[in-house]
This record gives structure tokens, C-alpha cells and sequence, in this order.
């Protein structure tokens, strides 16, 4: 069995998803533990429903309620981080020592991380309003002390190391785990991505999945204006990588090209995601001021209209 | 003390498969030990140091023990962001291990000197820092921290022929190790200078000076109230190291002086400047920058007797 795989009871208990990999990496109690999980989402939904727009409503109530930017990256990645914690990672708790492993290699974005924890039940929705308080453990970038932050980033240019030791660590102790990092365009700016990039490639790392959003944007322009990355597929493949190149919206196309792939071939995997920097909201999208700018009340109200009309 | 360190990681590597070994394509004729014993545990990354220190942080959050290994420059200011938010934000047992602290590599020039490892790694709270005097403490220090919580810095010699007279191997977090007594100076060294050190004290004791000699290789934890109580005892202190004077040992000490309100002046043998591009071996540099046995003696002689160097 390949791709996606909706099963378990109805009623009683939300939708389980079953995922099947080509290793037979299945999971069984992913929803009694995340059930389990004390205080955690009460409501009827489960990773099964989780939808990219979902997590755009939480990354706009919160980055108002906050007063916070970065919500155009936020929404860039909002599908993929949907399709990961929604369709694709194996944990069947945030600290279970053979989960999936996910890297927010592009930190800035984590509320969306932080919107994709609250759909799965890991984080309550009295933590996920703490976003950006004092003493509160979701802070802009995500840090390591949050149950489900495998690894601490913000500073670009690191989390693909980290993914590629943690992808290493798997082979080693002969595990199918995956390891998937996202990262941004602009992050590969940083030479020490290539580091990475090359080791991967060397040691075969079929259970890596880098999935790049190509949102062409970063803080201070357009990436073709700063430094020209393209073709960005064309670079990934020169160094060795399997390269997908995917609508960075579509999660279900993103799903099977993850579950086709785990540990499949002889090369780490690359989802080169084309995107669209403020996704699903039309004053935002590819609109460099989105980067830092926080929202007014204005362009909040507007903001969440959109967001229904499209649901 | 690099070929002692692949010596006694290869032993600890064949009781404990947690360990492994990663090298910057460094550690040509010192590592193979370990290679050959272990080629499944021994990693060649490449000369990409970021990389070695993040994939040593993927690994260890995995359970495994990895030893980063490459030339003290490289192995810890190269990376040393990825070691901050790395191993030391997340606290995993990450080793890193620099070969060649202060001006070891002599005629390679001051790109291969380690002169402010101590000093960067010294601030970050959560990363022990050990620096050996010889190859036996290195056995030593390597034995007692391999398997500690968090991560390790080791500032290690190339040198394995030089031996401490009365250090005896001797070791342990947050100590000192006296290797000689006197009643006149304390002399307080890091690294393999201390050598150096004990040769000081050894032409001072010709010229009637006793001087107490005391390694410091517990650089963090610091071993604080060791200092607190060697330093009550004495009016005027020497710190020797090959690092510069900012950061290192002079520092630490001095602020130990500071913080306890101990009426002890500190004076420091270190690298007070930017090397000049000018290159020559370690006894060589050892003079120029006044840290050779000589130096270190003429300065105590002047700091008791007031007799100039």
C-alpha cells in the first residue's frame, strides 16, 4: 500500500491516518497518544484534518493577536507543513524517540509550526495563545524546550546539518524513519547548506526529504535580485539529489511523492515546492512588506474574510 | 596528546558503541587507530566544519556520543555558531576535540594558531571545556568526561612525548592539580605549557624561588574553589597559557581573584597581541611572546624582587 490511507472508526473516535510507507513505517497509536495528550485539542479534529488553510487562520488570529510579523513565510509553507504533520510524520509522540524527524530549517516561520502542533493536539489552545509572551515557550523561532521542536533553529543555514545527521542516526540504527527539513529559498544563500547537500548525497540518504519553498522572496527582495538561485532543481540534481518539483500547495501531490520515495533509491530527496510567499491572502501574496510587517485590524478583518470565503 | 586522545577514544569506542568519529579530513597519522578499528564509526565529512558539528547534533540527539575532530582553529570558531545552537542550546553530548591550541602548528603560520578557543568556548554556559597538559591527563580527562551530559570541548597538543613531571595523569572536573609545591609565587598554567611551567620553576628553584606550579585543565566547570584556596595563600599569582590574554586563563583566574575579594595580584604570560605574520616554530614563538620557560621565570623574578627581566 502507497500514499495516503484514511482508516479507524468514526464516532467515537476522529478519523485515524494510517500511514503506509514503502517501508511498512506504519503507525498505530498515533491517535490514542495524541489523544492522550493532556489538554490537548478536544475537538473533533485530528492530524487527518488538517488543511493548509487551517493553519493560515491560526497564523493570522495569532500574528494579530501578538502583533507580530513574518506572516507572509508563515503562509508560504502553511500547505507543506499541513501535509507533514497532517499526512506524512510517523510520531506518535513529540518525544518518542523513533518519530519522524522534522527540522524548521526556515525558523521564522514557526507559527505555522506552532498551528500544525495545536491541529495534531500537541500544544493546547491556551499554550498557542501564549505565542510571542513573556515566558512562553513559542517564541518567533522555535526552540527545543517545546515538546515536538526536534531541533531548535532561526539561525538559517543549520537545519539541514542537523537533518542530515539526524537521517545518518536513522541508517545507522537501522531505523525507517524519515527526516524531513524545510527550508527557504533565500536559506540557501548559506554555504554551509551545500555543506549538507553533499554529505547527504554521499552517504545515500534515502530517508532525507529536504522540501525547499521556492517562494523566490526573502527580506529584503526578490531572490533572482539578490542572489540568482536558478534553477534551483538543476543545482540540487547537479549535486547528487533526487528532485521533485511540486505545487508547494498541493499536499496531497507532496504526500505521495514523500511516501513513494521513503528510503527508496539510492539519494537523498528534494521537494523543490513552488509557492507563493503570503499565500491566501491577496494583499500579502508575494509582497515583500509581508516579510517583517505585523497586521492592523484592518488588514486583520480582511485577512480572515478571505480566509473564509475559501473555505 | 592527539595520538593519546585516538588512543583512548579507541578503547572507550570498543566498550561503548554509542561512539563515533567524525573528522574535518583531518588527523592523518593520528586517527587510523580508530578508523581501522572502527570504519563504520569513523566519518570523514569533509573539510566542511558547520556541517561536522550539525550532523554531530543530529546524531546525538539520536543517542549517539560523536566526537567532532579537527585543528583547534577549525574545530572551534569555524563552527561555532552550529556548536552554540547546536550541541550546547539542546545540551547533547556532542565532543569537540581541537588539535593544536596556541601556536603548536608554528610554521603554518597564525591561520592554524588556536590563541581565543578557550576564551569563545569558556563563555557559553553548558559546554565543559578541558584543556590537558599531557598526553597521560588527556587519557585521563577523556576517560572521566566521554560519557557527561552535555557537550565537551577538548583543546588538545600534537605533541605525545611531552610528560608533566608530577602531574601523573591526574584529573577532575572542577580541580586543579598541584605538580609542585613553594612557598614564594603560585604559577598557574593551561595546556601543554605546562611544561613550559614546571621548567620555570625548576630554574627559579636554582635561584633560591619556590614556586608552586598548578594545572588548571578543568576550564569549565571551573574549579573555583580550588583557586579560592591556593590564591588566599599567596600575594602575587603567574598565569601561563599559549591563548590570549583575554578570555583564557588569566580571566579566569582574575576573576576568581575578583569575585572572592582575594588580595592577590595576577600577572599574566599570554599572547598579548595579533601575531604578525611571522612565522617560526613553537620555541620560536614561545619566546617572542614571552611564554617560554625563561620568560616565565624572569617575569617571577621581577615580580618578587623587582629586578628587571
Amino acid at each position: 500500500m502507497r500514499g495516503l490511507d484514511l482508516a479507524g472508526p468514526e464516532g467515537q473516535n476522529p478519523p485515524l491516518l494510517a500511514v503506509q510507507s514503502e517501508t511498512n513505517h506504519v503507525i498505530n497509536n498515533l491517535q490514542v497518544n495524541e489523544l492522550t495528550t493532556k489538554n490537548a485539542k478536544q475537538s473533533a479534529s485530528s492530524a487527518a484534518d488538517m488543511t493548509g488553510l487551517k493553519l493560515r487562520k491560526t497564523i493570522i488570529e495569532q500574528s494579530r493577536r501578538a502583533g507580530v510579523g513574518h506572516i507572509g513565510s508563515a503562509l508560504s509553507i502553511a500547505d507543506i507543513v499541513s501535509c507533514i504533520y497532517g499526512k506524512v510524520l510517523n510520531a506518535r509522540a513529540p518525544r518518542d524517540p523513533d518519530r519522524d524527524r522534522f527540522v524548521l530549517s526556515k525558523g521564522h516561520a514557526a507559527l505555522a509550526l506552532y498551528a500544525a502542533f495545536y491541529e495534531r493536539g500537541w500544544i493546547t489552545e491556551e499554550q498557542l495563545n501564549t505565542f510571542c509572551g513573556d515566558g512562553s515557550q513559542l517564541g518567533v523561532h522555535p526552540e527545543h524546550c517545546l515538546p515536538g521542536v526536534d531541533f531548535a533553529t532561526g539561525s538559517l543555514g543549520q537545519g539541514l546539518s542537523f537533518g542530515t545527521g539526524a537521517a545518518l542516526a536513522a541508517k545507522r540504527q537501522k531505523s525507517d524513519r524519515r527526516v524531513f527539513v524545510l527550508l527557504s529559498d533565500a536559506e540557501c544563500n548559506e554555504g554551509s547548506v551545500w555543506e549538507a547537500i553533499m554529505f547527504a548525497a554521499q552517504h545515500k540518504l534515502n530517508n532525507l526529504f529536504a522540501i525547499l519553498d521556492l517562494n523566490g522572496q526573502q527580506a529584503f527582495g526578490y531572490t533572482k535580485d539578490v542572489l540568482n538561485l536558478s534553477p534551483m532543481d538543476e543545482r540540487w540534481k547537479a549535486f547528487g539529489w533526487d528532485v521533485h518539483v511540486v505545487d508547494g500547495h498541493d499536499e496531497k501531490a507532496m504526500a505521495e511523492i514523500i511516501q513513494k520515495n521513503s528510503n527508496v533509491g539510492d539519494k537523498p530527496h528534494v521537494l523543490i515546492a513552488k509557492t507563493t510567499f503570503g499565500k491566501g491572502v491577496s494583499y500579502m501574496e508575494s509582497q515583500i512588506k509581508w516579510h517583517y510587517s505585523p497586521l492592523n485590524e484592518a488588514e486583520y478583518e480582511l485577512a480572515m474574510t478571505e480566509l473564509e470565503r475559501q473555505s | 596528546m592527539r595520538g593519546a586522545f585516538a588512543k583512548t577514544l579507541t578503547e572507550l569506542a570498543a566498550k561503548d558503541e554509542r561512539i563515533y568519529l567524525l573528522t574535518g579530513d583531518l588527523g592523518y597519522m593520528a586517527l587510523e587507530p580508530f578508523a581501522e578499528k572502527f570504519p563504520e564509526r569513523f566519518i570523514n565529512v569533509g573539510v566542511a566544519e558547520q556541517n561536522m558539528v550539525g550532523i554531530a547534533t543530529g546524531l546525538a540527539e539520536a543517542g549517539f556520543i560523536p566526537v567532532v575532530y579537527s585543528i583547534v582553529t577549525f574545530a572551534s570558531l569555524r563552527p561555532y555558531e552550529f556548536i552554540r545552537n547546536g550541541p550546547i542550546l539542546h545540551q547533547l553530548p556532542v565532543r569537540i576535540a581541537g588539535v593544536g591550541g596556541g601556536v603548536e602548528y608554528g610554521h603554518n603560520g597564525a591561520t592554524h594558531y588556536g590563541m581565543e578557543d578557550v576564551g569563545v568556548m569558556r563563555v557559553q554556559p553548558g559546554i565543559t571545556v578541558v584543556a590537558p597538559a599531557d598526553a597521560g591527563q588527556t587519557k585521563t580527562a577523556l576517560e572521566k568526561t566521554y560519557d557527561i551530559p552535555g557537550p565537551v570541548y577538548y583543546r588538545l597538543g600534537k605533541d605525545d612525548r611531552i610528560v608533566v613531571p608530577g602531574l601523573d595523569g591526574r584529573f577532575d572536573l572542577g580541580k586543579v592539580q598541584t605538580i609542585k609545591e613553594g612557598k614564594d609565587i603560585v604559577i598557574f598554567a593551561m595546556g601543554g605549557i605546562s611544561y613550559e611551567t614546571a621548567k620555570a620553576a625548576e630554574l627559579l628553584s636554582k635561584e633560591g624561588i619556590e614556586a608552586k606550579v598548578v594545572v588548571v585543565a578543568s576550564i569549565n566547570p571551573p574549579p573555583v574553589e580550588d583557586l579560592k584556596q591556593i590564591l588566599s595563600q599567596y600575594r602575587q599569582a603567574i598565569t601561563v597559557e599559549a591563548h590570549y590574554a583575554s578570555g583564557g586563563l588569566a580571566s579566569l583566574v582574575s576573576e576568581v581573584v575578583a569575585q572572592a575579594g582575594i588580595n592577590c595580584k595576577v600577572s599574566r604570560c599570554a599572547i598579548e597581541e595579533s601575531p604578525d605574520g611571522e612565522t617560526g616554530n613553537q620555541p620560536y614563538l614561545y619566546n617572542k611572546f614571552g611564554l617560554s620557560a625563561e620568560s616565565v621565570a624572569a617575569k617571577a623574578k621581577t615580580l618578587l624582587c623587582g629586578v628587571p627581566a
